[in-house]
């Protein structure tokens, strides 16, 4: 039971820490390697927000908007002048990733800043689990389903699906593809940033908290293959499963290589990632 | 607009180019009687670096392939030559265990990803992920358990007390001018060696295979050869720098093999340009100056610069600094013509 | 192998990408010296056929032997140096390096040193070449690379060589050049043209086959073809250039 329960969270954690990365790479073939670093700032964010006397819900919603905004002013002046350029994306990135980590060291620090969390245990088959990790599965899987109910019900989701099969097509359309590109980046950064604000309870708001998620995330999302919803979900499915059990059996970084390991081999196996030769799906 | 890539590479060097290599190893031969120890301590690891960044930029500008991890070859370098010369008594054995074993190892990796065709990103994400999973692997390593032979892996501590190379011919182990030697002169003869092989058989099918190895293939090369033979040599040369970096610091630790590492390989070859062996050289010895300068203050100002250098040069630097300045002397150049033209 | 084996053949060739079979079942024989032409509308399967030659493509069901030897799982450079050579359409070559670097890179992959270097000066000259050697691919004119192609896959002496539309985008002038020296090559090796351009076949064709939704139609001399009705139909509107 207990490994279960680690499983299911360990699952939920690694798609609610991908979800917004996966977003941006399905979408726009962007490897944005900064995704770490606006989980990072929604931490921050949350933060200020918690310490100014706010709730912890409202400290969620600052993150995602202000990582959201920050995210469509990187996609202006970054990534805009960078597309098609995989390479290029990914380096750039890169380097928005350490300068972020830089900024944010030298402003605040290299410790990490926490905030109080009174959320209780929850005794369950003998095991005592904080309650706060079932608040992150619960908004985890939120995440998502949010995610896709955009997607399938909405104008907006549709125009996005749209430009993601055919952006010429989605163009000759009428559709405005740089206002959709900028508006998917700033989707996908808001995640990333509420993700963050999530984690700040578990782990704190400091420096290098990007830098452990990010490679996992990445991971996930090249695997997960170029439909961003089915393919984080599969692929969290897979990895997460594989974290949580060899960790609970072993430790946390035999899980971590492990999953390292069967990522190589699977992308040696099917080198378009789990969902790449598929063609319709989100 | 000028290529990126010379078409001369496979044309051998002139004259000129002789002359400005025997110069360079006369001032690296004359440099200690110049500087004291600490000036050659500050000019080894940028040797030791420029080297590392040879190997990268040689297999991404002449071989195509954009590997960033490098550092996989320059940790296992390190730490080879840290446990092997730990374990036995003598240093030569090591050193040359040292190259022989990340050979090896990418000669499994390259096979793995080169003979798998994996298209060019996911290569280079893997081998991102690969240097990852040595620096967490030997990051754990902490505990006494973890010993190779006679020498604790230590974890995230490193391997302190790695002993100084004694080469066959000398008595006595390499003093700080004898690494500054084998450093510089590692790094000329690396830089030499890769430029006269562009002029070989091997070198002018590879760079051919970069122009466009479908074609190669139709020709009747197997391209897939050529490649991991590019990887193996480049995995070497970044293996050397790894046992140059022990012998320089006396010490290796799981931060060579770490993404703020890799990151440095990448930023030195994007700023000195990877259409040129000499690029790669010149970029890692400006950023580690830059990183010097800047690392007296503060940590976090070194990360940050870095970063920004490598979004600008991304973005408009993209062929590096060399290149880009021989972009503007040839515009500067055509510009001249035209003046000269009757009108 | 005798003259009277064929130099390539294929039995019920297929080729399907997901539902649809680009080549449904081809039974293809060449002969060794023949110049054959290869016709049909677009999308017929030419080029799929023309790629499990080269060994860019693998059979989905079907053999396919090349100089006696079965190829269905050979590597594209395995084949090639069985001595199949291709010129696709759009000129396909090293265009950051010079004509002589891409002529010898040919050579180099059948003979080492002063020979290679001494084939590649040989096709230089036999294709006006020569006057442009140092020049950088990529800066010459659309004729000029297609003539740099062609004298790549012949340098090294192939046995069959496979041509995907060699007149496309050429002045008159240069397509008789063209045509002229096909049948020049023709005397030493074997050759298939894909064409769409009839005069262009008329000038070298003797055997034309026709390809249609990935089957042969119907394999006879130029003129034959040219008057069949069936294959009129197929070409529905197209200027047959009687």
């Amino acid at each position: 039971m207990t490994t279960i329960y680690l499983i299911v969270y360990s699952i939920a954690l690694l798609a609610m820490v991908s979800l917004g990365l996966a977003v941006i790479f399905g979408m726009m073939r962007v490897i944005n390697l900064a995704h770490g670093e606006f989980m990072m700032l929604g931490g921050y964010a949350c933060v200020f927000c918690v310490r100014s006397g706010a709730p912890l819900w409202l400290g969620y919603i600052a993150a995602a908007i202000a990582v959201g905004l920050f995210g469509v002013l990187v996609e202006r002046v970054l990534i805009r002048h960078l597309y098609g350029r995989i390479v290029d994306t990914l380096l750039a990135t890169w380097g928005l990733s350490l300068f972020l980590v830089g900024l944010v060291t030298s402003l605040f620090g290299p410790q990490a800043w926490s905030i109080p969390t009174e959320f209780g245990n929850v005794s369950f088959g003998g095991m005592n689990f904080s309650s706060y990790n079932f608040i992150l599965i619960a908004i985890s899987i939120g995440m998502v389903l949010v995610t896709w109910a955009i997607a399938r019900f909405t104008v907006a989701g549709l125009i996005v699906r749209g430009t993601m099969q055919d952006p010429v097509v989605a163009s000759a359309l009428g559709v405005n593809r740089d206002l959709t590109y900028m508006a998917t980046f700033g989707y996908g950064a808001a995640l990333a940033g509420l993700a963050g604000a999530v984690l700040v309870p578990i782990t704190g708001a400091s420096p290098s908290v990007g830098l452990f998620f990010v490679s996992k995330a990445f991971i996930n999302v090249i695997v997960g293959g170029h439909l961003p919803l089915l393919g984080t979900i599969l692929a969290s499915t897979l990895f997460g499963a594989i974290d949580g059990f060899v960790s609970y059996i072993l430790s946390s970084v035999v899980g971590e290589v492990t999953v390292l390991i069967v990522a190589v081999i699977l992308l040696r196996l099917l080198p378009r990632g789990i969902t790449g030769r598929m063609r319709t799906g989100l | 607009m000028t290529p990126e890539f010379s078409a001369d590479a496979a044309v051998p060097p002139k004259s000129w180019w002789w002359a400005l290599v025997a110069l360079a190893a006369a001032a690296l031969a004359g440099a200690p009687y110049f500087g004291d120890e600490a000036f050659q301590l500050d000019i080894s690891i940028i040797f030791v670096f420029a080297l590392l960044a040879l190997s990268m930029g040689f297999l991404w500008g002449y071989a195509g392939i954009l590997s960033f991890g490098q550092t996989i070859f320059f940790g296992l370098g390190g730490y080879s030559y840290a446990i092997l010369a730990l374990n036995l008594s003598a240093t030569n054995l090591p050193f040359l265990g040292a190259l022989v074993i990340p050979a090896l190892f990418a000669t499994l990796l390259g096979y793995f990803m080169i003979y798998g065709r994996i298209s060019d990103i996911y290569l280079s994400v893997i081998t991102l992920v690969v240097t990852l999973i040595f620096e967490k692997s030997i990051r754990s390593t902490s505990g006494p358990e973890y010993v190779i032979g006679a020498v604790r892996l230590n974890g995230q501590n490193g391997i302190p007390g790695v002993p100084a190379l004694t080469l066959p011919w000398l008595s006595e182990p390499l003093s700080i001018s004898g690494v500054f030697y084998l450093a510089g002169g590692a790094m000329l003869a690396a830089y030499v060696g890769l430029r006269l092989l562009l002029t070989t058989r091997f070198g002018r099918v590879l760079v051919g295979i970069r122009e466009n190895e479908k074609r190669m293939e139709l020709l009747g090369y197997d391209t897939r050869l050529y490649r991991l033979a590019a990887f193996v040599l480049a995995g070497a040369v970044a293996a050397l720098s790894g046992v140059l970096y022990a012998l320089w610091g006396n010490f290796v630790a799981p931060e060579m093999f770490n993404l703020n590492q890799a990151a440095q390989v990448v930023i030195w070859v994007i700023v000195g340009g990877r259409s040129t062996l000499i690029g790669p050289i010149v970029g890692a010895g400006v950023v580690q100056y830059l990183s010097n300068w800047l690392g007296t203050v503060n940590v976090g100002q070194v990360t940050l610069v870095l970063g920004f250098v490598l979004m600008v040069f991304v973005q408009l630097f993209s062929r590096g600094v060399l290149p880009s300045i021989g972009d503007a002397f040839e515009r500067l150049r055509r510009k001249g013509k035209s003046y000269g033209r009757a009108p | 192998m005798t003259t009277q084996e064929p130099i390539l053949w294929t039995k019920g060739l297929e080729r399907r990408f997901g539902g649809v079979r680009a080549v449904a079942g081809v039974d293809f024989t060449l002969k060794q010296g023949e110049l054959r032409c290869l016709i049909g509308p677009n999308g017929a399967g030419k080029s799929t056929f023309f790629k499990m030659i080269t060994g860019q493509l693998r059979p989905t069901a079907g053999e396919i032997h090349i100089a006696g030897r079965d190829v269905r799982e050979a590597e594209p450079h395995a084949i090639a140096r069985l001595g199949v050579g291709i010129k696709n359409q759009v000129p396909d070559v090293m265009n950051g390096l010079s004509v002589h670097e891409n002529l010898w890179l040919a050579a180099s992959s059948k003979w080492r040193g002063r020979q290679a270097a001494a084939a590649a000066g040989r096709v230089a000259e036999r294709l006006s070449l020569t006057p442009i050697l140092d020049r950088l691919v990529g800066e010459l004119a659309h004729g000029q690379r297609q003539w740099v192609e062609i004298g790549m896959v012949i340098v090294a002496e192939p046995r069959i060589v496979l041509l995907d539309e060699p007149a496309a985008g050429m002045s008159d002038e240069e397509t008789a050049l063209t045509a002229q020296l096909i049948r020049e090559f023709n005397r030493e090796m074997t050759i298939v043209v894909v064409e769409h351009d009839m005069q262009f076949i008329r000038r070298i064709a003797r055997m034309v086959t026709v390809f249609h939704q990935g089957r042969i139609l119907m394999e006879d001399t130029f003129d034959k073809v040219v008057a069949d009705p069936t294959v009129r139909d197929v070409y529905l509107g197209r200027s047959m250039g009687a």
